[in-house]
């Protein structure tokens, strides 16, 4: 079943007598690829399709005399899915980039792609920090986040405020083994232990099982690994088994702010969340996320963030080099240039695909401290750019010498 | 403390238990597609989103209207039945004529459209639904701490089970039906009104799945996605009870909790997938089901 649903915006060339750029095909073609129906819809979807088309508009590609196309198609979180549409887009279609990538499987395959066919990958929507790591490649840039950047912010912080021993319900896929890993090796290096661990599948929705398992190993800390409706559901009905009553807590280790919004503040407050963007940050972000809210009724969460930040940079690039054909030339000028925009202020492009930028631990709000709908966080820390993610040595991808 | 195959015995309790409680949607939702099969011969592939505005009946008459659990569990699935009935007259009943085979596909579009609609208003993380106040809390049964909300949960669903299979089986109204299904001709004969009999008893296992709906509100999201999560495993027991026997259904729909809650013990991973090896256990010795006849 191949379900697939282009939402075209072409944004066209003012064909002044300026010296043409050779773009291939004429166009530069963006393609979002992304779960647009299933259980990561809300925090990438189609807020990912209108985050890259205010990109395209903020970027003034139509005055510059560029001509961008975005499509867009659902990859249902499988990789094998996402990877036949990411070829069927390189070859036939003459797609450029593709963004958002949400799921690790989905994006791990199309990384794969994108090098083989030497186009570029810009992935905002997958978590695994493998991607910068064993497997990253020199198509690929990691944007908004990653399982080190949320172990380290996550874990750590709540070590330190002593909760010691841990214990995962990870989501039994890529991430969910990444998030694992790398909070294992946070929590350790903080001093704790961690006690065990059980996997569920992907996606599940009853999750009574896996919480008394929890609650049996007698750790302090449950960590969540795993993400959407499963942390949401898996949260909610901790509450239900009692689990904080019982001196347990959760550790939420990916939660985005449409989560949030969706368990309510009520069951929700006082979770620890690491996050690379909140929309109430300052004057750029509000006035951004407020456009956003306008054209998709939600606030952005900070994949939609990233894509919008990666494709920004992206026509910054091609924009330079005059040329999109080959996709290693283009990362490579990505890397070489800074990164400045609204949402995530001034960073750049590390060799091994890192994007850098801080991060912010976050705590939410009891539901008196909310002023308004979607005032959730109230920001504990930032953890400052060159400390939010992984150190780019440690990484061990092979473009690092 | 004594253990079995290296889980200790209180542990495995707790997850019988918890087994037993998802067993009850299972029972609750094949009983309803076992109603509309062995009655009308109808796979009805809608019954995973109808279930799905079952619950979203219950938070839109919170949110709205600022009624609660008690009268949700009553209207939302009078609501959704209703939505049945049009259904049924509308479309289905153009379709008893044909192979069954075209009441499937229309269900199946039926059950892409409503979810569709559905996510594209309230995108796919969902709303909460609070336990009600009455229900709300814990007891400690000695080997596990059970939710008294779960605990009514598998209550209600042990009386509307049995309660469906004596209205179905053991009384008049129920040889009616029967009746009507192996030969309409004949039971309208006698003065019957049959094609009011079908529309309602379609009706009434939409309701069915409406109640489970409602039930599921507090314990799960409530969110477009969660009928489509839910109805091919529930399919899956209907197979296995055997097509259109209520009381297979009834039975493995239990049954089937309980296998898959000690698959989360014994190796999560292949929880999802435990129910779908059984049934084809089942087919290759008995491909009518447990308990099915044809």
């Amino acid at each position: 079943m191949f379900k697939r649903s282009v939402f075209v915006a072409a944004y066209l060339a003012l064909s002044a007598g300026a010296a043409h750029a050779e773009f291939s095909g004429g166009v530069i073609k963006i393609g979002v690829l992304t779960d647009l129906s299933g259980t990561y819809s809300d925090i990438s979807g189609q807020g990912s399709v209108i985050a890259t088309q205010m990109a395209v508009e903020d970027f003034g590609a139509a005055k510059k005399g560029m001509k961008v196309e975005i499509i867009s198609a659902d990859h249902q979180n499988k990789g094998d899915v996402a990877s036949s549409i990411a070829r069927q887009w390189y070859d036939r279609d003459g797609v450029d980039a593709i963004v958002d990538l949400v799921t690790s499987s989905t994006a791990l395959a199309v990384n794969q792609v994108a090098k083989e066919k030497n186009k570029v990958a810009l992935v905002s929507g997958a978590a695994s920090s493998d991607l910068t790591g064993k497997d990253c490649t020199p198509n690929t840039i990691h944007w908004a986040y990653d399982t080190w950047m949320l172990a380290n912010g996550t874990g750590s912080a709540i070590v330190k405020t002593g909760g010691k021993t841990w214990y995962f319900i990870t989501a039994d896929y890529a991430f969910g083994h990444a998030l694992e890993r790398d909070t294992t090796a946070a929590v350790e290096k903080a001093g704790g232990k961690v006690l065990g661990s059980v996997r569920h599948p992907f996606p599940s929705s009853d999750f009574s099982s896996f919480l008394l398992q929890a609650q049996a190993s007698k750790a302090q800390i449950i960590g969540l690994a795993n993400a959407g409706a499963d942390t949401t559901n898996a949260i909610k009905q901790g509450a239900e088994f009692g689990i904080t009553r019982g001196g347990q807590n959760f550790a939420g280790l990916l939660v985005f702010i449409t989560d949030v919004h969706a368990l309510g503040l009520n069951t929700a407050q006082g979770l620890i969340v690491t996050t690379s963007f909140y929309w109430d940050l300052n004057d750029q972000t509000r006035a951004w996320s407020k456009r956003f809210f306008e054209k998709h009724k939600r606030m952005p969460t900070m994949v939609q963030a990233g894509v919008y930040s990666s494709v920004l940079h992206y026509l910054k690039a091609v924009e330079k080099l005059k040329a999109d054909q080959d996709g290693a030339k283009v990362i490579a000028q990505m890397k070489a240039m800074p990164t400045d925009d609204p949402l995530f202020g001034k960073g750049r492009v590390r060799q091994d695909g890192r994007k850098i930028h801080p991060a912010y631990l976050v705590e939410v709000k009891k539901p008196a401290e909310s002023k308004a709908p979607w005032d959730y966080y109230k920001i504990r820390t930032t953890i400052p750019a060159d400390q939010a993610f992984r150190p780019e040595k440690e990484g061990g991808c092979p473009l690092v010498k | 403390m004594n253990a079995i195959f290296g889980i200790p015995t209180q542990a495995l309790f707790g997850q019988l238990l918890i087994g037993l409680i998802n067993g009850s949607f299972y029972a609750l939702l094949s009983l309803g597609l076992a109603v509309i099969f062995g009655l009308l011969n109808i796979i009805n592939f809608a019954h995973g989103a109808l279930y799905m505005m079952g619950a979203f009946g219950a938070y839109f008459l919170l949110t709205k209207f600022g009624i609660g659990y008690w009268w949700a569990l009553l209207i939302s699935p009078l609501a959704v039945g209703l939505i049945g009935v049009a259904i049924e007259r509308l479309m289905l009943a153009r379709l008893y004529k044909l192979d069954p085979l075209y009441g499937l596909l229309l269900t199946f579009g039926l059950a892409l459209i409503i979810q569709g609609l559905f996510h594209n208003e309230y995108g796919s993380s969902g709303m909460s639904y609070p336990v009600p106040q009455a229900l709300q809390g814990a007891k400690d049964v000695g080997f596990m701490f059970l939710p008294i909300y779960r605990g009514w949960v598998i209550a209600v669903s042990l009386v509307v089970c049995f309660g469906v299979w004596f209205l179905i089986e053991k009384t008049k109204l129920g040889s009616y039906l029967r009746a009507a299904t192996e030969n309409p001709g004949l039971v309208q004969a006698f003065g019957v009104n049959v094609p009011r009999m079908i529309t309602l008893t379609y009706g009434f296992g939409v309701a069915l799945a409406a109640l489970a709906g409602v039930m599921a509100a507090p314990i799960y999201q409530v969110n477009p996605l969660m009928g489509a999560d839910l109805i091919i495993v529930v399919f899956a027991v209907v197979v296995i009870g055997g097509m259109g026997s209520i009381m297979g259904s009834i039975v493995t729909g239990f049954g089937l909790g309980v296998i898959e809650g000690l698959t989360k013990v014994f190796y999560p991973q292949a929880s999802n997938t435990a129910i779908f090896i059984i049934m084809v256990i089942v087919l290759m010795f008995r491909p009518a089901g447990l308990f099915g006849q044809r």
